[in-house]
């Protein structure tokens, strides 16, 4: 599928469907555009909507290597760019003294075989430029919200020139810029320049029938009318303000740990008993207990009919 | 990618495309001509015959942020669908709110300051900074809530440091070797190192996160301390404000405007409840599920000026409260009311937020305020 990318957002959605990704329209069409314009994508959304999907599958259906770079606090150049292997290196310098070469050759030339690629320690981002596919990589900056701004602002850099220099070689050009893919759970505003340099697209909680359908494709073992309970049961969670609503990567979970169970219809045992795949906290749980699950079920299998 | 796969690019008249964006500006939103030009393109790429995908053109190339959707949405259905709306819908946004006491005396009433019988304002003329330290904020009149405004502005308002992950080179010896530094400098004793190099862990500022009450009996606080946060906020100091009232609203952004006058105006704006009520453990409730647990109050100084007079459930204030205090650094609850005589935290939101909170202190005049930043610095 890699050499022919789709001329219309249909056909992103239809080649992300084959591998299991249900995109919305809107979705589809900004990641169409992504493609197309050569721009990077910056995703942001709630925790489990599907961000870090995106990116996966992506991958998959273009049929190319994904390369990924979790961000965290403290993140910095090292992790994120390049490191120099410093044990080699220290091994490279005492052979050249224990053998007597560092004396004849001089500084100069030690120091150019020291800085040489091979001792160069290739990171997330620095893989994703030096590739040398036809097919370009698909690099995923994930939570890019949990980094420093002072990170935001060397990927700023990064992101606008697919280039980057290295001091002690040279500059590293992309030949083909990679398909990038930025996320955010939003726990704090990253930086507008940041942004607009992106493709911006807030993911959205999937509507009830395209959940129904994502539960059918990620978990095949359920029945269609055991899905819809699952996803009428999951709106009707999502609506009583727990700290941490379910996403559809919980839903997922729900339908498969309901799967397990052998359950063929939702009922309050089986809910009781895989609560901790769809809830998280302690006490989001008990709030759903308390408003009562059989209320609860009772409208989810009244909503499926 | 194989050309004869390819569409023809659609000509998109850039009338279309910059009448959009006018129209999206004169909103309030800020549209920077790359955007312009993505959205340009973008329109070339999926073409105007279909009118969601000019929808999503738009809003993957034109917003950066979800609380700008909505406004999209109504500008998109005007624009493109030709419905008159503006009036209707968007007043609101776009209206003028004269606030009477926050921006300071317009021109013509500092005038008639000035002509006023001496007789009439003599309590107030005497106004020097040292009687403003005292003084309380609701009792100050305009030309004095202008002279505060200018003290406030002169004082730094930081977090405290905290130890950060990301590593400094260092002149101590640590527990963090730096290799690179090592290695390069052994270069010149022939690849011996001799002197090894350290990093140590850099400091980072603490987030502060103010919470300002603005109900009727808060409003003159809330107003004078928006203008001592807002110098922050320009400096990127990590501060992030929220207003608490019958609603939450997030005005961070709006006090990013270095001119301040527009940015107190953007903020007022953007409030719909001045005045209003106040539903403390509630909107609590709001910031804690929407902000504070996903990271804006982790390891953060959290700051709340209210006088605790709750309307809603006590029990909520208690829960609240509770969740805030597990992933914040600190809370500072600064009640204006704590200075007056004989002050017990009785007002029941007061009472029940009380055990959860780290430092309680008054918040009436300029002077506790200096009070407040030293605290925050510390």
């Amino acid at each position: 599928m890699a050499s022919e990318l789709p001329n219309k957002p249909e056909g992103v959605a239809k080649g992300l469907a084959d591998f299991g990704y249900l995109a919305s329209e809107g979705l589809a069409t900004a990641i169409f555009l992504s493609l197309s314009l050569k721009r990077p994508l910056f995703l942001e959304g709630d925790p489990g909507v599907g961000k870090t999907e995106v990116a996966k599958t992506l991958a998959k259906w273009l049929d190319t290597e994904l390369i990924r770079l979790q961000c965290y606090e403290g993140l910095d150049i090292a992790q994120a760019l390049y490191e120099w292997d410093y044990t080699r290196q220290l091994l490279h310098l005492r052979a050249a003294e224990a053998s007597g070469r560092a004396m004849e050759v001089g500084e100069k030339v030690l120091e150019d075989e020291m800085y040489h690629e091979r001792f160069l320690v290739k990171r997330p981002l620095l893989q994703a430029i030096s590739h040398s596919n036809e097919t370009p990589p698909v690099l995923l900056i994930d939570e890019i919200d949990r980094a420093d701004d002072e990170f935001e602002a060397f990927l700023l850099e990064m992101l606008s020139e697919y280039s980057v220099t290295i001091p002690e070689i040279g500059p590293f050009e992309a030949r083909i810029p990679p398909v990038v893919i930025v996320t955010s759970n939003r726990t704090r505003d990253v930086h507008d320049a940041l942004k607009r340099r992106c493709l911006y697209h807030w993911v959205e909680h999937p509507g009830f029938d395209r959940e129904v359908m994502i539960i059918r494709s990620r978990v095949p073992e359920v029945s269609e009318n055991f899905a819809k309970q699952v996803a009428a049961a999951v709106e009707l969670v999502r609506d009583l303000g727990l700290y941490k609503p379910p996403g559809v990567a919980e839903s997922i979970d729900w339908a498969i740990a309901l799967g397990r169970l052998g359950s063929k219809e939702l009922d309050e045992s089986s809910i009781l008993g895989t609560m901790g795949a769809l809830l998280k906290y302690r006490e989001d749980q008990i709030r759903v207990k308390d408003h009562g699950i059989q209320e609860l079920l009772d409208k989810a299998l009244a909503r499926v009919g | 990618m194989s050309v004869e796969t390819r569409k023809k690019p659609t000509e998109v008249p850039e009338l279309l495309t910059v009448g959009f964006v006018t129209l999206l500006r004169s909103l309030g939103l800020t549209i920077p001509i790359g955007s312009v030009i993505a959205f340009q393109e973008s329109l070339r790429e999926l073409g105007l015959e279909n009118r969601k995908s000019v929808y999503w053109a738009g809003r993957t190339t034109l917003i950066t942020d979800p609380e700008n959707i909505s406004l999209y949405d109504q500008a998109f259905i005007g624009f493109w669908e030709g419905q008159a709306f503006i009036e209707q819908d968007l007043s609101p946004l776009i209206q003028t709110v004269t606030l009477a006491i926050d921006d300071g005396p317009s021109l013509d009433e500092t005038a008639n300051d000035e002509e006023r019988p001496e007789g009439e304002v003599i309590n107030l003329r005497y106004s020097t900074s040292e009687v403003l330290q005292q003084k309380d904020f609701a009792l100050y009149n305009l030309r004095e809530l202008e002279e505060a405004h200018v003290l406030m502005q002169a004082m730094l308002l930081i977090g405290g440091s905290r130890s950060s992950r990301r590593k400094l080179p260092s002149g101590k010896k640590t527990q963090y070797p730096d290799l690179r530094r090592t290695i390069r400098r052994s270069l010149r004793t022939n690849g011996e190192p001799i002197r090894q190099d350290f990093l140590e862990r850099g400091k980072r500022l603490r987030r502060v996160v103010f919470l300002l009450d603005i109900s009727g009996s808060m409003e003159t606080y809330a107003r004078a301390l928006v203008r001592f946060v807002q110098a922050a906020v320009v400096g990127r100091r990590q501060v992030e404000v929220f207003t608490l009232g019958t609603r939450l609203t997030r005005i961070t952004r709006e006090l990013s405007s270095r001119d301040l006058d527009r940015a107190i105006d953007a903020a007022a704006n953007s409030v719909q409840d001045w005045s209003g009520g106040t539903r403390l453990g509630e909107t609590l409730r709001i910031f804690n599920n929407d902000w504070g647990q996903r990271g804006i109050a982790r390891g953060a100084s959290v700051v709340i000026l209210s006088d605790g007079w709750d309307r809603g459930d006590a029990s909520i204030m208690s829960e609240e409260m509770g969740r805030l205090q597990k992933v914040s650094h600190q809370i500072v609850w600064v009640n204006p009311l704590k200075a007056s005589p004989g002050y017990e935290p009785l007002a029941q939101g007061m009472a029940a937020a009380l055990p959860y909170v780290d430092r309680f202190i008054e918040g009436h005049n300029m002077e506790s305020l200096t009070n407040l930043a030293a605290l925050l610095s510390e």
